[in-house]
């Protein structure tokens, strides 16, 4: 089984990425399953999904603690304090809006994917860990003409972890959206794909 | 919402797809062809009504879909549009449930076949979004039918089968889910289509129903004379439901191809422990089991509730009952006692089995439930001196 976490913000859409992936997956040919972490969201803050690949339907329901691949969607959600362990747990605004340790369960092999302009060696990972990065914002704002990194990352991981098709990523895109939205997304996921290929 | 954005999955068609939970229980309930759909939004509910909602806007629906004011309203609605002879639906979760209270017993009392989804989370206070089941658990007693899902296939298998046994037996059902886990996951489901629907669940055909030109009385006054007998019925026919449930989900297999049951062991047939549960967490547990994640889990058998009333009393012994450790995973209590399906697994038990039966709570309020923390459930009872333990990491 192969787990994915997906760290963003409210609005940036890892719940919509999440459930993209999966449907990719779907349609390659695997078993899938995505979820929110059931958050109580609002714009801007940490928001956190997960999906899991398999080769049979998948009956865990637990969350994902030991993640083989973590997409990071905001580089500025990474530094912050883990507020429960750091012992510094409260309701303050700042805390919580930074509360969030995206190397969490992180282990030998976790490829750890992260929209930034930064190159991968700017990043202290845990050992084992390897690191890729895509400029999904700037990419974003070429392609669609707004910040949006959704499709860019699609894209990009489906070239990452190379069991998801670029059809089947073409056909959810083309199921959720429309017209000229979804040619912009298609081509958006293609030129994420070719980015991190060419990383 | 974006207009270039359609909802998770796209069209109401039958077959194969990969789903959100609640967009497959909508297109599930607009399958069975539904005349009557009311309800009142709440977390985790939410997408199931808003789902159907997108249907009958998109033309796919052939519904009255009628907005509420309150749950109150709303289960008072699809009261009386049953009370009329057609098929009904209303669905909602936690406190929305409690409000639906008074409602909820004259529906069952009024033999109205009435199908409701709850997606199934906690009561407040404090106040929690999140999953459990005190929700249904707390309504065990308003005489409806109770199922609970394991996946979001099942549960939608279970929509289509509540309609049938609640029309054969005029009692309503409700179909439970576990909030966020089953109703916000996304994975593969197969929905049957109107017209496969339609060979299982035939029209409804109403005997007694309220008619301007044949005007008669629902729920009427009665005296001591009577109310013992009517309940004594009630209760009769829900006993006598499993009869007819465990003949349907046969014919649901030959039509459909999945099997459906009250109840069912799984794993180890020599067990000496077996973990009885309910709903989304037996997908955990099947998982921990056969992974043996732990060394308590070994040679361990899963017992799954599916049907909560009718209650499989026969059944149970039969599957568990010579077996020594049996450990119910609820994720309710009857705050001051026990799990609430560990004092149901005792009372069938009692006189019939020497198990030591110990009540685990777990995942109240969306605390989540891992592999691991399901091996230390079985260790600990196996350690504890106390008929009901708290595993909460």
């Amino acid at each position: 089984m192969v787990e994915i976490r997906i760290h963003g913000r409210g609005g940036q859409g890892s719940v919509t990425l999440a459930e993209l992936l999966a449907e990719a997956a779907y349609y390659s040919g695997l078993m899938s399953q995505a979820f929110p972490n059931f958050g109580v969201e609002r714009r801007g803050a940490p928001v956190t999904a997960y999906v899991r690949l398999d080769k049979k339907f998948i009956r865990l329901r637990s969350q994902v603690y030991e993640p083989d691949y973590i997409i990071v969607q905001d580089a500025s959600l990474i530094g912050g304090v883990d507020p429960v362990k750091s012992g510094k747990a409260g309701i303050r605004q700042g805390e919580l809006f930074n509360g969030v340790n995206v190397f969490a369960g992180a282990k030998k092999g976790t490829v750890i994917l992260i929209n930034t302009k930064k190159p991968a060696s700017d990043f202290k990972a845990p050992a084992g860990v390897r690191i890729k990065t895509i400029y999904a914002t700037g990419l974003a704002l070429e392609v669609i003409g707004r910040p949006i990194v959704n499709t860019i990352l699609l894209g990009a991981f489906a070239g990452l972890i190379g069991t998801i098709k670029m059809e089947a990523v073409e056909k959810v895109i083309t199921e959720r959206f429309s017209g000229e939205i979804a040619q912009k997304n298609i081509a958006a996921a293609k030129k994420g794909y070719t980015a991190i290929s060419n990383n | 919402m974006n207009k270039n954005m359609s909802a998770k999955g796209g069209s109401a068609a039958g077959g194969k797809k990969i789903l959100e939970g609640s967009r497959a229980i909508a297109e599930t309930v607009n399958n069975c062809g539904v005349a009557v759909v009311s309800a009142y939004p709440i977390t985790p509910q939410t997408h199931i009504v808003e789902e159907l909602a997108k249907i009958k806007a998109d033309g796919q629906g052939n519904f009255e879909y009628v907005r509420a004011e309150s749950e109150f309203a709303a289960i008072s609605i699809v009261l009386g549009a049953a009370a009329t002879g057609v098929r009904t639906y209303t669905a909602t979760s936690a406190q929305g449930l409690l409000l639906m209270t008074e409602v909820l017993f004259n529906v069952a009392g009024m033999r109205l076949p009435v199908v409701m989804t709850d997606a199934n989370r906690a009561i407040s206070a404090p106040i929690n979004i999140w999953n459990d089941q005190q929700d249904a658990m707390t309504m065990r007693d308003s005489g409806w039918l109770m199922v609970y899902g394991e996946t979001v296939q099942e549960t939608c298998d279970l929509h289509i089968l509540a309609y049938k046994i609640a029309e054969a037996t005029l009692i309503p059902a409700m179909v439970n889910l576990d909030g966020f886990v089953l109703t916000h996951v996304v994975e593969p489901v197969e929905i049957e289509d109107a017209k496969k629907i339609k060979i299982f669940l035939s029209a409804w055909k109403p005997t007694e129903i309220l008619d301007v030109k044949k005007p008669l009385t629902l729920g009427a006054f009665v005296t001591p004379a009577h109310y013992m007998e009517i309940r004594k019925e009630l209760h009769d026919d829900i006993v006598a439901a499993k009869k007819l449930m465990t003949k349907e989900m046969v014919n649901f297999k030959k039509i459909f191809g999945r099997k459906l049951s009250l109840c069912e062991y799984g794993g180890a047939k020599d067990a000496g422990t077996v973990i009885v549960a309910m709903g989304s967490v037996l997908g955990t547990i099947r998982e921990a089991v056969e992974t043996h994640c732990n060394a308590s889990l070994r040679n361990a058998g899963i017992l799954k509730i599916t049907s909560l009333r009718p209650f499989p009393d026969e059944e149970i012994i039969k599957l568990i009952g010579s077996k020594k450790n049996i450990i119910v995973i609820d994720k309710s209590i009857s705050l001051g006692t026990e799990g609430i399906l560990a004092t149901e697994i005792r009372r069938v038990l009692y006189g019939k089995s020497k198990a030591r039966i110990t009540s685990v709570i777990m995942g109240l309020g969306g605390r989540d439930i891992t592999m691991e923390m399901i091996g230390k459930a079985v260790e600990e009872s196996k350690k504890t001196k106390e008929q009901v333990i708290f595993i909460g990491k």
